[in-house]
């Protein structure tokens, strides 16, 4: 017990300065890191539960359209590759930002919010052509089982990319103020990487299970 | 050997502070110091408490005598509605969250929360939240009226009124609050740990509440979309719970429960904290098992996650997911009586003595026994069949509520009220309240078992006078008033000790964790200096066993203390109109109410910013 007591001094700790409100840690990882992945545990859940009543209702539906006839694999590969591919910008960024080269981060950072902002431009287009050409109605006297599990599950996934695209532009204008210190607070641009990957990755199940399966066969 | 007078002895630390705190109203609404949020919380737990039990007092009234016709029809099931929704998510959660928030981290030898103005943020939603459900009787002139469980299509546009309108809206609010708190807490209690606390060292309290962290952050996301769901039917027309284009009345039901079945032990857990850590203090002894009273309740936690279908046996999911739910269930028993045989073993042949805070935290070992007994009869489908939706379920429900979670509050309140008023609740006025409050809830429930056995249904405002049910109906809404009674005294007792009663000091229990180094009340920065923890009773050793005291260093330590802020609310104000605006989105006498989610939009955007390029 004494042995222990030895390594634990007061020195070690009062390092901190700040106590236990900023960097103090005793899993060795940073609060808002900790943060970041109990709230994605949690927001697996929140997306669990939404692709889950997806699929508790697939094949529910007593009116049409159906998946088949409204999905079109070719253009929704298109925004799944530059959402996929706003994964390695982001990437990048993070890493630009370890390295202490704030404005290289800020480009990646950005390219990462333009490849988002496409992905959401997809989306309005596709609930476009859903909605108006090919009748699939969210709400209201015609609305489909479908049109409501549909628009809602992936309506929320867009809503999380474009709050993401919101983050990242702020974080962009917080890098050109100069009031993110680059080694420091590298971690606050690394949290927002660990959403934006999660989002991606959430897009890749949808796009696995809720497209791509209804045309195994 | 030493004492806690040691501590008196450290040097005051060092102040930083980026911005003075405010004085009067406008320091408690910018505060983001956890006691005082930790205070906020309880206040308003305590508050409807009492008006959770008025509500169940008016519909016993009701059910006092047969055929009476005082509150029936919506009106009876409003205040039904009300009194299961007030007493779980704003009386027991709230008081869970102020024990949490004031005791965690001075259990964990912290400064405060890992962010403290997100946990401003969580109460103020919180705040919002409770008034949101309540305004349905000012707006409406009615409660909601549809059962805590508030079963789609039963609330669709179809079957029910504007009041359910408040009650999604609240909720809502209350879950966004309750998962940012789970989050905020989980890092807490992970991270801000004194040094030396290993995870065994965790006070068992804390580890009960960092089990429910989780519960709260992972088990409220699907009730979130069931009612996000709901709301979408009820303001835009989605279909989502209307069965003539398709939908099935399990996805509610699933949805809901697989929230509420981990927020049955959200609401018992930490009551099993508390009486773990006075159950030690008052035997003169270490927990007995304390390590395998820690792990039953991670499994009692981990198992809560997949037991949610036993809710539903009658709806219809077929033999094999009966078989897999009965069975995960019967599982809950194993960790639920490792903790009962260990506070057992922790009492047999010990020198105990007999505090107000002790009785209460004794009797809620027989009294939650007896619920879950009956709770281990529903986990049979046969059984279940029989007894879903009678007066025994009733009775269960409560025997572990009430028996269980309310008395262990009761007994964190005697034990706990002394570090944070610095006054000693009055002794004799406690006990009235022990025995009172203990002989009035088993008037009021147990006679519930055999209303159940004798067939009386849930729900009904009234019953014929040669059902068989008088005696027992009489007997309970006597109960009632007993508890109501006990339950004002409480208060009274509570409101008169912060004048009257006798000083606490630091440590009036000879207690055994560090929250009881530090003064009482505890100063804003709770610990003069960070205390170094070797064991898992650290005050304990440090005042009994020679070679363990917790060193008192020699220089002045310097802290940060988190700024006052207005930006928590802020946001919370911004989230409570995007709620509001979906509320009333397609208007309330001709004016639309969709601009609403707009503005409160863009003020989420705003506030957030101006929330992260605040300095602190």
């Amino acid at each position: 017990m004494s042995a222990h007591a030895d390594t634990l001094t007061h020195d070690s700790h009062a390092a901190d300065g700040h106590g236990a409100l900023s960097e103090n840690n005793f899993l060795g990882l940073p609060n808002i890191k900790l943060a970041m992945w109990a709230f994605l545990g949690s927001e697996c859940m929140f997306f669990g539960s939404l692709i889950g009543t997806y699929f508790f209702y697939h094949g529910n539906s007593l009116s049409g359209p159906l998946p088949k006839d409204v999905f079109s694999i070719g253009i929704t590969s298109i925004s799944t590759f530059l959402l996929l591919m706003s994964s390695v910008t982001m990437a990048l960024g993070v890493d630009a930002m370890r390295q202490q080269k704030p404005m290289r981060a800020r480009t990646f950072i950005l390219l990462t919010a333009a490849l988002g902002a496409c992905f959401v431009g997809f989306q309005v287009v596709e609930f476009h052509e859903f909605y108006t050409e090919k009748h699939l109605i969210f709400a209201g006297p015609n609305a489909s089982l479908f049109g409501s599990t549909f628009y809602t599950m992936t309506g929320f996934h867009g809503t999380h990319v474009t709050v993401g695209v919101i983050w990242l532009l702020i974080m962009s204008v917080l890098i050109t103020k100069k009031k993110l210190v680059p080694g420091k607070e590298a971690v606050n641009v690394e949290v927002m990487g660990l959403y934006w990957h999660f989002v991606d990755i959430v897009w890749i199940v949808i796009f696995t299970f809720v497209y791509l399966l209804e045309f195994l066969k | 050997m030493a004492s806690i007078a040691d501590f008196a002895a450290a040097q005051k630390p060092i102040y930083h502070q980026e911005r003075p705190s405010k004085t009067g109203l406008m320091d408690w609404l910018t505060t983001v110091d956890h006691k005082k949020i930790g205070i906020l919380y309880g206040g308003a737990g305590l508050f409807w408490l009492l008006i959770g039990g008025l509500e169940a007092l008016l519909f016993r009234i009701q059910l006092a005598r047969p055929d009476q016709h005082i509150f029936i029809g919506d009106t009876y099931n409003g205040l039904v509605t009300m009194h299961a929704t007030t007493m779980v998510f704003l009386a027991v959660m709230p008081m869970i969250a102020g024990f949490s928030n004031y005791f965690v981290p001075l259990m964990i030898g912290a400064r405060d929360v890992a962010f403290p103005r997100m946990n401003a943020f969580s109460w103020w939603t919180f705040f919002a939240g409770s008034l949101t459900i309540n305004a349905s009787l000012l707006f409406c002139g009615a409660f909601p009226a549809a059962g805590w469980t508030g079963y789609a299509p039963l609330t669709t546009k179809e079957f029910s009124g504007m009041p359910i309108d408040f009650w999604w809206a609240g909720l809502t609010l209350l879950a966004v609050s309750s998962m940012v708190a789970g989050v905020n807490f989980v890092v807490t209690i992970l991270n801000l740990r004194a040094p030396g606390m290993t995870l065994m060292r965790v006070p068992v309290l804390t580890w009960m509440m960092l089990v429910i962290q989780f519960l709260l952050a992972f088990s409220f996301p699907p009730v979130a979309v069931g009612l996000i769901l709901l709301a979408f039917d009820r303001t835009f027309g989605t279909v989502f719970y209307s069965t003539g284009m398709g939908g099935d009345p399990h996805l509610w039901q699933h949805l809901f429960w697989l929230f509420g079945h981990p927020e049955v032990y959200v609401l018992i857990l930490p009551s099993m904290g508390i009486v773990s850590e006075i159950l030690p203090v008052f035997t003169r002894r270490p927990l007995f098992g304390h390590h395998a009273v820690i792990f039953s309740g991670v499994f009692i936690g981990f198992v809560g996650f997949g037991v949610w279908g036993h809710h539903m046996f009658t709806a219809g999911m077929g033999p094999i997911a009966d078989a897999a739910f009965a069975s995960t269930t019967a599982i809950v028993a194993i960790p639920t009586g490792v903790k009962i045989f260990n506070w057992i073993g922790t009492m047999y042949n010990s020198k105990m003595t007999f505090p107000t805070a002790m009785l209460f935290a004794i009797s809620f070992i027989p009294m939650f026994t007896l619920g879950g007994l009956s709770g281990m009869m529903h986990a049979s489908p046969p059984l279940d069949l029989q007894q879903h939706d009678t007066y025994f379920v009733v009775a269960h429900f409560h025997y572990v509520l009430v028996g269980g979670a309310l008395q262990g509050l009761f007994a964190g309140f005697y034990f706990y009220m002394p570090k944070i008023s610095g006054k000693m609740l009055n002794e004799t006025l406690g006990k009235i309240h022990f025995w009172v409050f203990l002989i009035g809830f088993n008037v009021t429930f147990f006679p519930m078992h055999l209303l159940g056995n004798h067939g009386m249904p849930r729900r009904i405002y009234t019953y014929p006078a040669d059902a068989g049910w008088n005696t027992e109906n009489l007997l309970a809404t006597g109960g009632v008033f007993l508890m109501a009674g006990a339950t004002l005294l409480f208060v009274y007792n509570l409101i008169t000790s912060l004048k009257n009663g006798k000083d606490a000091g630091s440590d009036p229990w000879d207690a055994n964790t560090l929250e009881w180094m530090t003064s009482s009340p505890p100063p804003v920065h709770n610990f003069d200096f960070t205390p170094v923890v070797l064991s898992e009773r650290p005050l304990w050793d440090h005042k009994y066993t020679p070679g363990m005291e917790i060193p008192v260093p020699e220089q002045a330590e310097e802290i940060h203390m988190p700024s006052p802020s207005w930006r928590p609310m802020w946001v919370s104000a911004s989230a409570g109109l995007i709620i509001v605006g979906l509320l009333t989105f397609s208007g309330i006498a001709g004016i639309p109410g969709w601009p609403l989610c707009i503005v409160g939009a863009l003020g989420v955007i705003f506030s957030v910013y101006a929330w992260v390029t605040e300095p602190v």
